[in-house]
């Protein structure tokens, strides 16, 4: 086994362990903090696998930036002790019966779906050069509207998080 | 060349897709469904890359930049969904947004 | 002045447009609807006098005013087509509908819905002058249609009554029958000479038929049809009596000039095409004395002043299409205008007399009228001479032409002429029988004569004067039709001819007015009332139709109450809201049905791609 098969189960390993405890996890920081290094963990797969600028975006975009946000939010609305107990009575056994149920199929599917091609071995290593020449290339309509995308999220989320006012509906004082 | 077989690639991708489909099922707190749906997102660009990676070509990759860009968006408008659903109903749980029913 | 004769029908239409736009006071409302008609009168009468100014090889006029449609080789012009024949009808519809108009305003005058009577009226007269002036059979058609749009808003004038409604669709859908075999006519013509142009078309005609073959037969039956409907001949009669619903102008109005002549002109005007169909001639005549002889005797035992008059009506609609049947054109357009001017005053002075005496139509609740309505009674007298055809009133002439050319005719002429001489025994009858049960006896009824004004009077002494002195010409219709060789008559066939209304008018006096107890005695007998009431009931024709069409269709609409057809589309739509309130179910509002809903959906159609 060559060192990049190991390191590549290794960082599987962690990143499938991080996610359950992402999903599981009753604190939003510590779950938060578990979605990173799951997160990592596929930068790393992301490396072996021969995407190394793919690896630096999941670095820098998703585990950076995004989860910043997210950090920001847990921060913003300031959620005690409590939470933590809400949490508990909210993920009491019986309800993981039914999705886990269809999620097992799920997977059981798709696994058998795998299973029945041919092995496919190799990776071939795809320069971040190569990458941009396809970005700017055939896909400049496609970064263009992805380009629109950002900015409606930006107008977006500018509109939605104002302070409430005192008029609107449902508030409570 | 890098001797990774893409099928286990693929398998971590399906397997981290199904945990993240478990964790917007299963999870109350809005805060935890939108990390589930990223987690989602994340295994979808993790098979487009691996994809890319089999065949040599650059189209993975960008699609995972695209997959980036969507997930980006949609986190800006989920968090600013939940400061609001927060400011109004001082609760997390997506269960008091079911007002929206047929 | 003929180039004018577009504004002839447009008159009265622009009459009708004003009565029904503008919010007219009763007055303005009198003047638009009678001067409309009134200026149509005096236009129509110069144009007549132009056209018969003219060498008698030019008495022929066509307008053209724009194509109406076009498809392929199917050309149908907005035309106007002037030649003897029209202008006769154009005078007859003009000038009489203006006595009626000039009448209706008198008659009409505390009726709330005035403006709305002219308005129709105007209509009917333009629809009517379309019919007579249209150049090809499809503008005819239209004059056609709107002549029967008219009478069913006619007869339903009163239509806040359920009866009068009635009479109006009876009307409306009896006429549609023969309607409907005119059109399918009109089709084969056109499929077979491609052309409606009708001079075009008879010109056709005579090139590529064979006198007698089929397809002319074929085409002369099915235009029969529908001047059959609305002439009210049978079989297609029973909706005359049923349409006295109607005010009386408009009974004069569908009765003298204009909606039943409707079928005559028709024929007239087609007469070459029936002329190589003589099977059809045959039939033709047939009918009409088959008519006249029937309706006869229904007219004989009415007790309603109207009813009688409108079965006099059919009966001389059959002395009409006797006449075309047996290829006297000239005769039945002759009796057509001095039916128009006799009955026309026969319905005005009825309307009169109805009028006194408080809208009671039973001629046995009258009696004794002479002396307190002496206009009425004289207007009345005048008009049932003409229409006995007592000599020297214009019915005599022109009945008298109709029977001597139906005796000469070589088939089965005799049958004919002694049908026709026996409905003239009747038509004596029955009209002394009306003049002495109304105006002669002791009076018993009350009468306030107020209501009887100058306009009211104005028309009936016009009328009579015409029906006296409208027979003493001879139409000029010699170059329209082909000229009827003379025949020579018997003088024992003149003879009868002759005495056989004072036949009828002695009979009535001595049954009638001597001896009153003679008619009890007879309808008391069994027989007497049997036949009473076949008689009363029309020949049992309303009878018969109720039977064989009326029931068996309420019969079907009963079953087909609930729409049997609909109940399928309502068992979609039940269905469909079904399924709505069952996916409505679904839409609980919680996030997390719906994502578990997508992923079992994920779940099972990637299970179905895996073991399909």
């Amino acid at each position: 086994m060559s060192l990049e098969l190991f390191l590549f189960y290794l960082a599987s390993a962690v990143a499938v362990f991080a996610t359950l405890r992402t999903i599981t996890c009753l604190n939003a920081a510590h779950a938060l903090l578990y979605l990173i290094s799951s997160l990592l963990s596929i930068a790393v797969i992301f490396y072996l696998i021969g995407a190394p600028f793919a690896a630096t975006l999941e670095v820098i975009v998703y585990a950076g930036a995004i989860m910043v946000l997210f950090v920001f939010v847990i921060m913003m609305l300031n959620m005690g002790k409590q939470t933590v107990e809400q949490e508990r009575s909210w993920l009491n056994p019986v309800i993981w019966i039914g999705p886990g149920i269809i999620c097992t199929v799920l997977l059981a599917e798709l696994v058998t779906l795998l299973v029945q091609k041919e092995r496919l071995l190799e990776t071939v290593i795809v320069t971040p050069k190569e990458v941009g020449i396809s970005l700017f290339g055939p896909y400049l309509l496609a970064v263009e509207l992805a380009s629109m995308l950002l900015l409606a999220g930006l107008v977006g989320a500018y509109h939605l998080g104002r302070p409430l006012t005192q008029k609107q509906p449902g508030s409570i004082k | 060349m890098i001797a990774i077989p893409v099928e286990h690639c693929l398998l971590l991708s399906v397997m981290l897709f199904c945990l993240g489909l478990l964790g917007v099922l299963v999870r109350r707190n809005i805060i935890f469904v939108l990390m589930s749906m990223e987690i989602m997102l994340n295994a979808i660009g993790l098979a487009f890359v691996s994809g890319g990676a089999r065949w040599g070509q650059a189209d993975g990759q960008v699609m995972f930049l695209l997959v980036i860009t969507l997930a980006a968006a949609e986190v800006a408008i989920g968090l600013a969904l939940v400061l609001q659903l927060y400011q109004r109903y001082r609760t997390l749980d997506i269960e008091t947004i079911s007002k929206m029913k047929g | 002045m003929l180039e004018f004769l577009w504004l002839v029908p447009l008159l009265p239409l622009l009459g009708f447009l004003l009565l029904v736009l503008l919010p007219l006071t009763k007055r303005a409302a009198a003047i638009v609807g009678v001067g409309s008609v009134g200026a149509a009168a005096l236009l129509t009468l110069l144009i007549v006098v132009e056209l018969f100014g003219l060498s008698s090889d030019a008495q022929v006029f066509r307008q053209i005013y724009w194509t109406w449609m076009q498809a392929e080789n199917f050309t149908a012009q907005f035309a106007f087509y002037l030649d003897p024949l029209a202008a006769v009808m154009m005078a007859i519809i003009t000038g009489v509908g203006f006595l009626i108009h000039l009448y209706s305003v008198g008659y009409m005058d505390e009726d709330p819905g005035f403006a709305r009577f002219f308005a129709y009226m105007n209509l009917f007269i333009a629809a009517m002058l379309v019919l007579v002036l249209g150049d090809n059979l499809v503008v005819l058609y239209l004059g056609w249609e709107g002549v029967g749009l008219c009478s069913y808003l006619l007869i339903g004038f009163w239509y806040d009554s359920h009866a009068n409604g009635y009479a109006a669709r009876k009307a409306f859908v009896v006429t549609r029958v023969g309607d409907a075999l005119m059109a399918l006519g009109m089709f084969l013509l056109f499929l077979h000479l491609d052309t409606l142009d009708i001079q075009q078309l008879m010109a056709n005609a005579n090139d590529q038929w064979q006198t007698g073959s089929s397809l002319p037969t074929i085409a002369a039956a099915l235009l029969l049809g529908g001047a059959l409907g609305k002439s009210a001949q049978i079989p297609l009669q029973t909706w005359l009596p049923d349409a006295m619903a109607g005010p009386t102008p408009i009974s004069a109005l569908i009765h003298a000039a204009t909606m039943v002549t409707a079928g005559v002109y028709l024929i007239a005007r087609t007469h070459e095409l029936f002329l190589l169909a003589p099977d059809i001639m045959f039939l033709v005549a047939l009918i009409g004395a088959t008519t006249l002889f029937i309706s006869g005797f229904t007219a004989l035992v009415q007790t309603d002043i109207k009813r009688i008059l409108a079965f006099s009506t059919i009966s001389q609609l059959g002395y009409m299409f006797l006449a075309l049947g047996v290829g006297a054109w000239s005769a039945a357009i002759f009796h057509l205008m001095t039916h128009a001017f006799f009955k026309a005053l026969l319905f005005l002075a009825a309307g009169a007399v109805i009028l006194c005496v408080h809208h009671e139509q039973d001629i046995f609740k009258m009696g004794g009228l002479r002396k307190r309505l002496p206009v009425s009674f004289w207007s009345f007298m005048i008009g049932g001479l003409a229409l006995v055809a007592v000599p020297l009133t214009s019915g005599y002439y022109s009945k008298h032409e109709i029977l001597f050319a139906a005796a000469g005719n070589e088939n089965s002429g005799q049958l004919l002429w002694l049908l026709g001489v026996l409905g003239a025994v009747m038509t004596g009858l029955y009209t002394f029988r009306l003049i002495f049960t109304v105006f002669f006896g002791e009076e018993n009824t009350r009468v306030h004569e107020s209501t009887v004004g100058l306009v009211v009077k104005l028309p009936l002494v016009v009328l009579c004067l015409l029906s006296i002195v409208g027979g003493w010409f001879v139409l000029p219709l010699d170059h329209v039709f082909p000229a009827s060789e003379e025949q020579a008559i018997s003088g024992i066939t003149s003879l009868v001819t002759d005495v056989a209304p004072f036949v009828g008018i002695f009979i009535a006096y001595l049954v009638f007015h001597q001896n009153k107890a003679l008619a009890d005695a007879v309808v008391a007998h069994t027989p007497g009332r049997l036949l009473q009431r076949f008689w009363f009931s029309g020949w049992g024709f309303d009878w018969l139709y109720q039977k064989i069409l009326v029931n068996p269709f309420m019969l079907f609409v009963r079953i087909n109450k609930n729409d049997i057809v609909d109940s399928f589309y309502r068992l979609a739509a039940w269905l469909m809201r079904l399924i709505h309130r069952l996916f409505g179910l679904t839409q609980t509002g919680r996030m997390q049905w719906y994502v578990g809903s997508i992923a079992l959906g994920v779940v099972l159609i990637v299970g179905a791609g895996i073991f399909s």
